[in-house]
């Protein structure tokens, strides 16, 4: 059975449902599902949760989906780029739980990792803790977060083979390892699909065991803070 | 003169050691990286995963798949390793970094940090602030020693949701540099031309003498 689709929407076409919880990859706007996210604007599909660090900027990533009202719910860490989702959650539209970024990426790899919950000093203290069993280890008191297990998870990698092996560029690894892990069913979109064997097995990110579907394509890769330094004149 | 951003990050350049993997956080803690000592060798981390953070690119040199924890594009060093999120946090929580230095609102005397919303105006999330303060080995803080009308952000109690509780061991402000000891803060030097009297007015929070603190 090919792990290979023709297209995004190929891959969604017979997951995708009303209401579901998603997990997807990428930091900002830095190795986002872009291919996918897209796909899923285009399906119309409604009331998502979504759990990613971010939330995209107002016209690209996730931000489309929320300009199309497609989410219900974000789980995210930080979300200081977008006004259409101050806007939506401001006036009660879309519910939002922060997590801390760390708390947030654990949650998902436990979740792929069959654990269903973990003990963290993170957010004791403060707002984050409030509801959550408290417990003592040598001294110190932590807070029990539970781990989250997607519908779906949507990542972006740099290469994949056939077979579903990704290889990650740079810090566009980010969250996608983790979110990959957590979905009970992974769609990878890549720019490119190389024959196995092309990818050396000691240099695989994410084995393809954590990944169902493959999609290839062009992707935009958009940056958003453009941060250069001046050339010294000799 | 109370020390401006640059004086500020220059002097929060000198608590790096060498050897030390070294988080700095967005804002004026980024400064600190023009402000590492010549003789100090310090790895520093970007959250989302990288270790080994080199300069901004030259022009037309940028690449998408390579960004700071601020979103800015950066470059990589000979000595650069790349990773996910789950295991950059896991060396964060695990207490592998030595020093997060970090922007404030608001610090109270006992070491509670509040640095990530303001109800009803700021709402952006708290980012990887909270992890890095329950993780990290030791957490300095660079911020305005005072608010644009002239109120301490040195406080008794913090006013605005925590960040982390009795997380800061050290604050860098305009006026000076305080330690969070027993009983309040301790002062530790004071910036070029700023007498003590001054910074002792510019605060709320309790100032401990240094006999006191011992």
């Amino acid at each position: 059975m090919s792990k290979v689709q023709a297209s995004a929407a190929d891959a969604l076409a017979d997951v995708i449902r009303d209401s579901m919880f998603i997990a997807a990859g990428g930091f900002g706007l830095c190795g986002i599902p872009e291919l996918l996210i897209d796909a899923l604007r285009q399906s119309g599909v409604r009331d998502l949760t979504i759990a990613s660090n971010n939330c995209g900027v107002d016209d690209f990533g996730l931000g489309v989906l929320l300009a199309n009202r497609q989410i219900k719910k974000m789980i995210s860490s930080y979300v200081g780029e977008n006004s259409e989702f101050m806007r939506q959650y401001l006036s009660g539209e879309l519910e939002l739980e922060f997590n801390p970024q760390g708390t947030l990426a654990e949650r998902l790899r436990a979740g792929g990792a069959g654990i269903p919950g973990f003990y963290t000093r993170t957010g004791v203290g403060t707002v984050i803790a409030e509801g959550k069993e408290h417990k003592e280890f040598e001294g110190k008191t932590f807070i029990l977060e539970r781990a989250l297990v997607a519908d779906l998870a949507i990542v972006k990698a740099w290469k994949a083979d056939t077979s579903g092996n990704l290889v990650f560029r740079k810090t566009a690894r980010n969250f996608n390892v983790p979110a990959a892990t957590c979905g009970k069913i992974c769609i990878a979109e890549v720019e490119q699909i190389v024959p196995v064997g092309s990818i050396d097995p000691d240099h695989v990110h994410l084995p393809g065991i954590y990944v169902h579907r493959l999609v290839e394509g062009k992707h935009e890769k958009r940056i958003e803070q453009r941060t250069v330094r001046e050339r010294e004149v000799a | 003169m109370p020390w401006d951003r640059n004086q500020m990050a220059a002097r929060a350049g000198r608590e790096l050691q060498d050897g030390w993997y070294v988080n700095l956080g967005i804002g004026i803690p980024t400064l600190v990286a023009n402000y590492i000592p010549k003789d100090v060798s310090v790895t520093l981390q970007s959250e989302n995963g990288m270790l080994g953070m080199g300069p901004f690119p030259f022009e037309g040199e940028e690449d998408a798949d390579l960004i700071n924890a601020g979103k800015q594009t950066i470059t990589e060093l000979p000595q650069t390793a790349y990773f996910d999120s789950a295991t950059s946090f896991a060396m964060i929580r695990g207490g592998k970094i030595a020093m997060a230095i970090l922007g404030a609102m608001e610090v109270s005397e006992n070491g509670d940090l509040a640095n990530w919303t303001i109800p009803g105006k700021l709402v952006k999330g708290m980012g990887g602030a909270m992890d890095l303060v329950a993780g990290v080995g030791r957490v300095v803080v660079i911020m305005d020693h005072t608010n644009k009308v002239g109120d301490s952000k040195l406080l008794k109690a913090c006013t605005l949701p925590l960040t982390g509780q009795g997380v800061v061991d050290r604050i860098i402000t305009n006026l000076g540099v305080l330690d969070v000891v027993k009983g309040g803060l301790k002062i530790i030097e004071l910036a070029d031309g700023v007498s003590e009297e001054e910074l002792r007015r510019a605060t709320e929070a309790t100032i401990v003498n240094a006999k006191e603190a011992e």
